[in-house]
């Protein structure tokens, strides 16, 4: 009898696992009632019993690993990063929503407030408004620091409405930047002595080489502060200070970060003639396409545009439908969006991100050596 | 700070201060992928409280060094990944239709 090896025969796995569990693996399943199989699958061992090794080796991962740009401008970018857990790319979501400096202002020196806003509502508005200037230059103002020009930005407000004159509008144009700090003096219980002011700059913010031919300003100069009747005055004096987004959400670069795995729409048979054209018009977004097939003279479906698919499913709703067309989800492909409030470009930020995640691990890893 | 037992190195609880699931939800992720660990996972104790407890088992090796290896294996993968990003942004930019943006500057 001859010898046959028993890797010959059919059903035992050669390294690879059976198409059906590969697509659960690297596949969400959406179907018509829920999304199945939404769970990445980490564990090394998970397909041991095959003898297929399901742990990641870095180098793997660093020849798969891509990055493609798909968008980039001032403000915003967005971005395929294929061949990343979910994990990963989740903490560098979150690590730019509340984990990367930025400058806001966060104290308000009230002089005179007459409008109709009360002071706190105006200072909150007021702590929201974007700022144009690179946090990276500025350092932490901590407890028992005085604020000087390393870590602390001065504004200045003052208008005020003339009694004969039509009501005004506010706006963060009129905020302006005081590089010398602020001009507001201390109360202090002895006279004689020299008045402070609520900063101790040791020199103009406007001679330090960084800002020199940039100076400090706001990223949107239109933003509606408050509205002034007849008489009515604002006098303040705005501090801002670098802070985290965890702490509140003024001090968050980025208006919203997010991702969302690429869809995947396969038509499991073919979609001919009348169906073709039902199909294309059940899809409200235009993923399907019906082209004339020259052979037969039929029209039929294709996928045109699986990107745009939104999940809506109404493509599988119906009877057979589902039998007709899949729609999934590449675990391992996120399409990423960073839209920036404007003080650091989109592509800094990500970056940036990335460091956090580096210092993380690096703080751990040496507080436990 | 480390909880484990002396007699039994294999196992071990790791609190760590001042982090949430960012770094704990990504490093289970990298122990999973590693052989030696038989069981890993994390709890955030109480919502309040900035501390995320992170529980290594392995299969022999002990628990800290898997533990310090995972963390190394993130870190390595974060370089790759701004190195790649960066990369990326660079040949983007130098595409001459990107050169100039929808809002003129790039």
């Amino acid at each position: 009898m001859k010898k046959a090896s028993v890797m010959d025969i059919p059903d035992v796995p050669k390294g690879q696992l059976p198409p059906h569990l590969e697509l659960q693996r690297t596949r969400v399943l959406c179907g018509s009632d829920a999304p199945t199989h939404s769970e990445g699958i980490q564990y090394s061992g998970a397909y041991a019993s095959m003898g297929i090794d399901n742990s990641l080796r870095l180098d793997d991962f660093c020849n798969k690993f891509r990055v493609e740009i798909i968008q980039l401008t001032e403000d915003e970018m967005e971005f395929d990063m294929i061949g990343i857990d979910a994990s990963v790319a989740n903490a560098f979501r979150r690590i730019l929503i509340a984990e990367i400096p930025t400058m806001a202002i966060e104290k308000i020196l009230m002089v005179n407030n007459t409008s109709v806003i009360a002071d706190d509502v105006l200072s909150h508005r007021i702590g929201l408004i974007p700022l144009d200037v690179d946090p990276r230059l500025f350092e932490y103002l901590s407890g028992n620091d005085s604020p000087n020009e390393r870590n602390t930005i001065v504004f200045k407000l003052h208008v005020s409405c003339k009694k004969s004159g039509p009501r005004i509008t506010v706006k963060s144009d009129q905020l302006k930047w005081l590089p010398n700090g602020s001009e507001l003096e201390m109360a202090s219980p002895n006279p004689s002595a020299k008045p402070k002011s609520y900063t101790s700059f040791t020199c103009s913010q406007d001679s330090l080489p960084e800002f020199s031919n940039k100076p400090i300003g706001l990223k949107h100069e239109d933003i509606i502060v408050a509205k002034l009747g007849p008489g009515q005055e604002i006098e303040l004096e705005a501090h801002a200070i670098k802070g985290l987004g965890k702490t509140h959400a003024k001090w968050s670069p980025v208006a919203t970060a997010w991702y969302r795995m690429l869809p995947e729409v396969v038509l499991l048979e073919d979609v001919e003639g009348e169906l073709a054209e039902e199909l294309v018009k059940k899809c409200p977004v235009n993923v399907f396409e019906d082209i004339e097939d020259l052979a037969t003279g039929k029209k039929k479906a294709v996928v045109a545009n699986p990107r745009a698919c939104t999940l809506c499913r109404e493509c599988i709703r119906g009877e057979g439908w589902e039998e007709r067309v899949a729609v999934r989800r590449v675990k391992d492909h996120f399409i990423f969006k960073i839209e920036s409030t404007g003080a650091l470009p989109p592509e800094v930020l990500f970056s940036e991100a990335v460091k956090v995640l580096e210092d993380k691990c690096d703080r751990v890893i040496s507080e436990l050596s | 700070m480390e909880h484990g037992s002396i007699t039994d190195v294999r196992s071990s609880t790791f609190s760590l201060m001042d982090e949430d699931h960012t770094l704990a939800n990504s490093v289970r992720f990298t122990l999973n992928q590693d052989p030696r660990v038989e069981f890993c996972g994390y709890s955030i104790p109480h919502p309040s409280e900035n501390r995320v407890n992170i529980r290594v088992q392995t299969t022999g090796d002990p628990a800290k060094e898997v533990f310090k290896d995972a963390l190394q294996n993130l870190l390595v993968m974060s370089q790759h990944v701004r190195t790649t990003f960066d990369r990326a942004v660079q040949d983007y930019r130098a595409q001459p239709h990107n050169t100039i943006g929808s809002d003129g500057r790039l």
